[in-house]
């Protein structure tokens, strides 16, 4: 059984077709990309899998369950994090705080509690640090750890939305072109986290790219979309190869 | 300078980040419980209107600073818990059960406020909440029977086990009352930052998208901020009836609430400082305008609308030159000196974030 299984599914912005009676599948414990030139929909099938919009048609199954049953905020608890292209940080809280938020989910303590700092929040406090500073450790974010997100140059803003998202302990993780904007440093750090999220944390990954360079060299599997439905699906190398594929970027290169 | 060298997960949580914060603080609540002894009585009365303000600008400071929503109807509140308090003594509920009591209503009241109200935003939000304000005082007008209507109310002398309290003839008691009430709500405010829900407060202020997807209820945890938020201004309003010893429909008006966000802006958006800076502002402007009036003017002309002018006159610079208000100012100054003589002239000027927007489709 697939991890993320979606079916036909179907959403339209007016008369914009965004996505357009599309269905893959990602397994467990891959990483799975997405590529389309501009306006494809990719993000739009982010949005879908978060539950922003509401297909108009299609299933939607994570770990053999509806998906379609959650609210916005109930697909987090699946293990459903995610980044964002634009990226939605808390602009006037420390990185740190922005890390903790993520482990949102796992917060016990109710308001009461909190309001006296009862010895159960303590505790808890100390777990979500302990999983913070991991994440932390693993991105190198040490020198900014009580920074103010309005402060810090945009490649590190990136390296904090990917903290956070691996800070709620996810399954799955959505990656909405992590490494636009970077430099080529910064792609080559991103390109060893995605690596390593994968195979040391066992978290399954499925990503929105542009850079091929970087597609090709973490991701199992690649789907190619155009004006919201599928082009081509398979290994980096057969999608890239595609005549289908290669007439559509060269099509709106040309447009 | 002083280095932070984290030892421990501890020196995030605990109530003071380090010796010399606790130093100070402890120092400040000493001096607070020592006051009495050093001033006179109409002092000890000015401080405690201070202490009262600043309760109630925490409790808008939640709502406002911390969790983005601007509110120009706490005044309703203010009486919410001004009345419930009042309303629960008559009835022969001892203060001790009656004062946190009225708090409590107030939120609640706040809780069923929120429902409705906070799906707005921005603007829609402060001009529905300009309607409570409104509201409000034809409400307490309408509920006569309970309220005083227009002729108004007396709060009764307050009386915990047989000790009594009175602000006028027993003004180190009030203060005292005063202190513990802004203790414990500081504590509540300083609790709520170390732990989830203050967090996902924060969330909600800076990015509703983001915080949903990290499985925050936006709806649900705002009404929770606009609860406590009202919780603490309840309290405020309560003690603000023993303050001014006699309330009616007119006491808690819409110009209260503008004061109150005014007042938070001015201290600094976002901080527990914030809310006593403005409360300092607020309270000593009046007198502070009076006595320059007298020097510059001549005591006996009377300017209309002096006070409010000037008022909105400091809310105009700030939010142009200093937006996060008094203590914003107050650490960049305390950080220039810790730097000393290396502080950049730059150093305060935020770093541009640029790719804000999307690649043009
Ligand atoms: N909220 C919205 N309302 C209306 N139209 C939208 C909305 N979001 C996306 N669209 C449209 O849907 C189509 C797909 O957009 P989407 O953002 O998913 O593209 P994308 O593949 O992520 O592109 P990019 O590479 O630029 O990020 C576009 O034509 C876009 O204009
Ligand atoms: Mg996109």
């Amino acid at each position: 059984m697939s991890l993320l299984e979606i079916r036909n599914a179907t959403l339209k912005f007016g008369g914009v077709v965004a996505v357009n009676d599309l269905s893959f599948s990602v397994e467990e414990g891959e990483v799975y990309a997405i590529v389309g030139p501009n306006g494809a929909g990719k993000s739009t099938v982010f949005n879908l899998i978060s539950r922003f919009y509401e297909p108009f048609a299609g299933s939607f199954q994570f770990d053999g369950g509806n998906l379609l049953d959650c609210k916005a905020d109930e697909v987090a608890d699946l293990g459903i994090a995610r980044t964002f292209q634009n990226i939605e940080l808390f602009d006037h809280a420390t990185v740190l705080q922005n890390l903790l938020v993520g482990r949102h989910r796992h917060r016990k303590s109710n308001l009461v509690e909190e309001l006296f700092f009862a010895p159960r929040v303590r505790r808890e406090e100390h777990a979500h640090r302990e999983a913070v500073e991991e994440v932390i450790d693993f991105l190198d974010l040490q020198p900014y750890r009580d920074k103010m997100i309005a402060g810090l140059p945009y490649g590190v803003r990136k390296v904090v939305e990917l903290g956070r998202a691996l800070a709620s302990g996810p399954r799955l993780l959505l990656l909405d072109e992590p490494a636009s904007g970077l430099s080529v440093e910064e792609t080559q750090d991103m390109r060893w986290w995605i690596d390593d999220i994968r195979k040391q944390m066992g978290i399954t990954v499925l990503m929105v790219e542009h850079d091929m360079g970087l597609v090709s060299s973490v991701s199992d599997r690649v789907l190619a979309l155009a004006d919201g439905a599928k082009l081509a699906e398979g290994t980096p190398a057969e999608v890239q190869s595609n005549p289908a594929v290669i007439e559509a970027y060269l099509g709106a290169g040309a447009a | 300078m002083r280095i932070h060298f984290k030892t421990s997960y501890e020196h995030d949580i605990r109530l003071f980040p380090d010796r010399w914060s606790f130093g100070v603080y402890a120092a400040l609540l000493i001096l607070a419980v020592l006051l009495p002894f050093l001033i006179g009585e109409f002092y000890l009365g000015e401080v405690t209107n201070v202490l009262i303000w600043a309760i109630a600008g925490l409790g808008l400071m939640l709502l406002t600073g911390q969790t983005g929503q601007a509110s120009l109807g706490h005044a309703a509140f203010l009486a919410v818990g001004c009345y419930a308090n009042t309303i629960l003594i008559e009835q022969g509920v001892p203060f001790i059960i009656a004062f946190p009591l009225a708090g409590v209503i107030t939120g609640l009241v706040g809780v069923v406020i929120a429902i409705p109200v906070l799906r707005l935003h921005g603007i829609y939000l402060a001009i529905a909440t300009i309607a409570l304000s409104i509201l409000a005082d034809d409400i307490i007008v309408l509920l006569e029977p309970w309220t005083g209507g227009v002729s108004g109310k007396f709060p009764e002398v307050i009386n915990i086990f047989g000790f009594e309290i009175e602000r006028w003839t027993m003004p180190t008691r009030f203060y005292y009352l005063v202190l513990v009430v802004t203790v414990v709500c500081t504590l509540f405010y300083r609790n709520l930052l170390r732990s989830p829900l203050g967090r996902a407060f924060a969330a909600v202020r800076d990015s509703e998208v983001s915080a949903t997807a990290m499985g925050v209820h936006i709806a649900r945890t705002k009404g929770t901020a606009f609860g406590l938020s009202c919780m603490i201004t309840g309290w405020a309003g309560a003690l603000m009836g023993y303050y001014a010893g006699t309330f009616n429909n007119e006491t808690f008006s819409l110009v209260i609430s503008i004061t109150l966000l005014m007042m938070i802006v001015i201290g600094g958006l976002g901080s527990i400082h914030g809310a006593f800076f403005g409360a300092v502002v607020v309270a000593f402007l009046p007198q502070a305008l009076s006595i320059g009036k007298d020097l510059f003017i001549g005591g006996s002309v009377a300017i209309p609308g002096l006070e409010t002018g000037v008022f909105g006159l400091i809310l105009i610079l700030f939010i142009l030159f200093e937006p996060m208000g008094i203590y914003g100012r107050w650490m960049k100054i305390r950080i220039w000196f810790e730097l000393f003589p290396f502080a950049r002239k730059d150093m305060f000027k935020r770093q541009k974030s640029y790719l804000k927007t999307e690649r043009l489709r």
